[in-house]
């Protein structure tokens, strides 16, 4: 019999972490075609989405309607196909759905829809979840319960008043059932956000409101499983993980390029770039029209 | 009864009410003392406001929400609209000092095409009392129908002797009339009231309708207004854009009927600020005013 300590255990969890993250990545780069999805932005979040769903979420298929469940908002909204990829993955919906993606018979397309289970509460706008989220927070604690609220928002997001605003008032209620997790890709749609509207100094931004403040590795699953397990949620004050990432990560033709937001693909080169994904050089040059959508 | 011990009576009795302010607390001052924490002041956040109305909304509660009229439904509006409308959450908007109750703070202050916002959005119902009874006579049914609500607060003093069968979708008949129809809802109802006692010495008799929602709204008792009297009038502190003149205008081709209409509204500006008498003069809107407009517009058809 096989005898593994800790460490080991711990290592077989990012292994799987990591099988399920490439999986998944695979599902959305299916979707970056007949219509195209924010593939850039979606690769960004997925690892802190799969992680959240696979290790720190209470909350499941039995447990989606509880009132005793987890809560996840994506305030970023346009990064839904990394959540639709961990959800299908995790038997929310069958994988065979995310066939439908801007199909009019179903309800998967660019912004997260509540007809799909598992999602919480539409989004697209940006600078809205926090609120929603702080009304959720508030009724868990009015009814003296321990269910944890998770918001995740883009960097860009982060230029919304609306965002300053809700946090005031998270920081007022003391909302320490609350965890802000920011995808930090260091993009908004089209621009580097430290060139158009810089956010740093970020972490002192937070700090000054009320906020305990984390930044993580957002692609490093050691660190990610780290930071969330040693969450306190007793310090009377909302957290905030800000996760380091990058836009497109696990497609190297495509990270970090500020035309790479929304894309939209060529059969054939959706298949060129899931054999990128498994490691090999891509040959060609990618020439499918490159959108900018908001 | 007021407002305020209506409010705290119903929330007492049904743990889903939440009463939220973004800091306007002029009609629930003391709310709090009873209710403990559900009740919630979010500060001068109306934006944060909605969004945390929703969030309560979605764990089954039912949040009463107070807020200036205007920065309710301007400041907010594309919070109302996607997660309140969008998510057909069961939030009412308490909106106060609408239409010419803003008196003296000016333009900024003057929700004045606040129906007109709050009818375009689809989930959306809208209840308009004339005065304080008017106001508790409808509110139980509002608060505790599955729709979001947007309420033009009104508790003023009442001088009209209302009907307690309140149904949402149906207005008040007030008076029967051959001559002409006044359709208001609101603070104006008084105005309309005092015009028809007016124009009744002349022995011109107005059929008053208190249309109470203003969506879903009473199309039977509008299109029937046309076929009984010869004229309609539509009374409004609103602009003419958008509010009961529109929803009448829309109704009558949409049922390919034609009528005599006046419509009595702010015609593409906003009032001069004034305090509430003053202002009403200054405007046009008294019920002398409006006797007169509409013994012009008799003496044209
Ligand atoms: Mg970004």
């Amino acid at each position: 019999m096989a005898i593994y300590n800790r460490y080991d255990m711990e290592n077989v969890k990012h292994e799987i972490l990591k099988k399920r993250a490439l999986s998944a990545r695979e599902q959305v780069i299916r979707m970056a075609t007949d219509g195209g999805c924010f593939l850039g932005a979606s690769l960004s979040c997925i690892d802190l989405i799969v992680y959240l769903y696979s290790e720190f979420l209470k909350i499941d298929m039995n447990t989606i309607d509880s009132i005793e469940r987890d809560y996840f908002f994506l305030s970023k909204g346009h990064d839904v196909p990394a959540l639709y990829a961990t959800l299908s993955d995790l038997g929310f919906f069958e994988k065979q759905r995310l066939l439908n993606h801007l199909k009019t018979n179903d309800y998967i397309y660019w912004h997260p829809n509540k007809m799909i289970p598992g999602v919480e509460f539409h989004s697209g706008s940006l600078g809205h979840l926090i609120s929603v989220a702080i009304g959720v927070a508030l009724d868990i604690k009015i009814r003296l319960m321990n269910n944890k609220v998770v918001v995740l928002l883009g960097d860009g997001e982060l230029n919304e008043g609306s965002v300053w605003e809700a946090l005031l008032v998270a920081n007022a209620y003391k909302l320490d059932n609350l965890l802000l997790v920011i995808d930090r890709n260091q993009f908004q749609a089209n621009m580097k956000t430290e060139s158009l509207i810089p956010l740093e100094p970020l972490e002192s931004k937070f700090e000054a409101f009320g906020l305990e403040v984390y930044s993580i590795d957002g692609h490093n699953f050691q660190e990610i499983d780290e930071t969330f397990q040693g969450l306190s949620f007793n310090s009377k004050r909302p957290t905030v993980i800000i996760a380091d990432t990058i836009r497109g990560k696990g497609l190297p033709s495509i990270e970090e390029k500020a035309d790479r937001w929304f894309c939209n693909f060529s059969h054939k080169e959706i298949e060129n770039l899931i054999d990128e994904l498994y490691g090999k050089t891509l040959k060609t040059e990618l020439t499918s029209e490159k959108l900018i959508v908001r | 009864m007021n407002y305020e011990d209506f409010l705290t009576d119903i929330a007492l009795g049904d743990e889903r009410f939440i009463i939220m302010t973004a800091e306007n607390r002029a009609a629930i001052r003391n709310i709090n003392k009873s209710l403990g924490n559900r009740f919630i002041d979010t500060g001068i956040t109306e934006q944060t406001l909605i969004g945390s109305s929703a969030g309560l909304a979605l764990r089954g509660r039912i949040p009463i929400v107070h807020a200036l009229a205007c920065f309710l439904t301007m400041r907010a509006f594309e919070f109302i609209r996607t997660d309140i409308g969008i998510g057909e959450l069961p939030v009412k908007l308490i909106a106060a000092v609408p239409g010419f109750l803003s008196e003296a703070n000016g333009p900024t202050h003057q929700a004045v095409e606040d129906i007109s916002l709050m009818r375009a959005i689809p989930a959306m119902c809208i209840f308009c009392p004339a005065d304080l009874q008017d106001l508790l006579i409808g509110l139980k049914d509002v608060l505790l129908s599955p729709k979001p609500f947007y309420i033009r607060f009104n508790q003023s003093e009442s001088h009209i002797l209302h009907s307690n069968n309140f149904e949402i979708g149906k207005a008040e008949l007030l008076s029967e009339g051959k001559d002409l129809t006044i359709l208001t809802y609101g603070i104006l109802l008084n105005e309309a009231f005092e015009a028809a006692k007016i124009l009744s010495e002349k022995n011109i008799s107005v059929r008053l309708v208190n249309l109470r929602t203003l969506k879903p709204i009473d199309e039977e008792i509008i299109l029937s207004s046309v076929s009984k009297t010869p004229l309609l009038v539509t009374l409004e502190d609103h602009f003419l854009t958008g509010g009961l003149f529109s929803i009448v205008a829309e109704l009558l081709l949409k049922n390919k009927v034609t009528a005599n209409v006046l419509p009595i509204a702010l015609e593409n500006k906003w009032f001069k600020p004034a305090l509430y008498r003053d202002l009403l003069v200054n405007e046009g809107f008294t019920g002398r005013q409006i006797a007169e407009k509409i013994l012009y517009k008799l003496d044209m058809i």
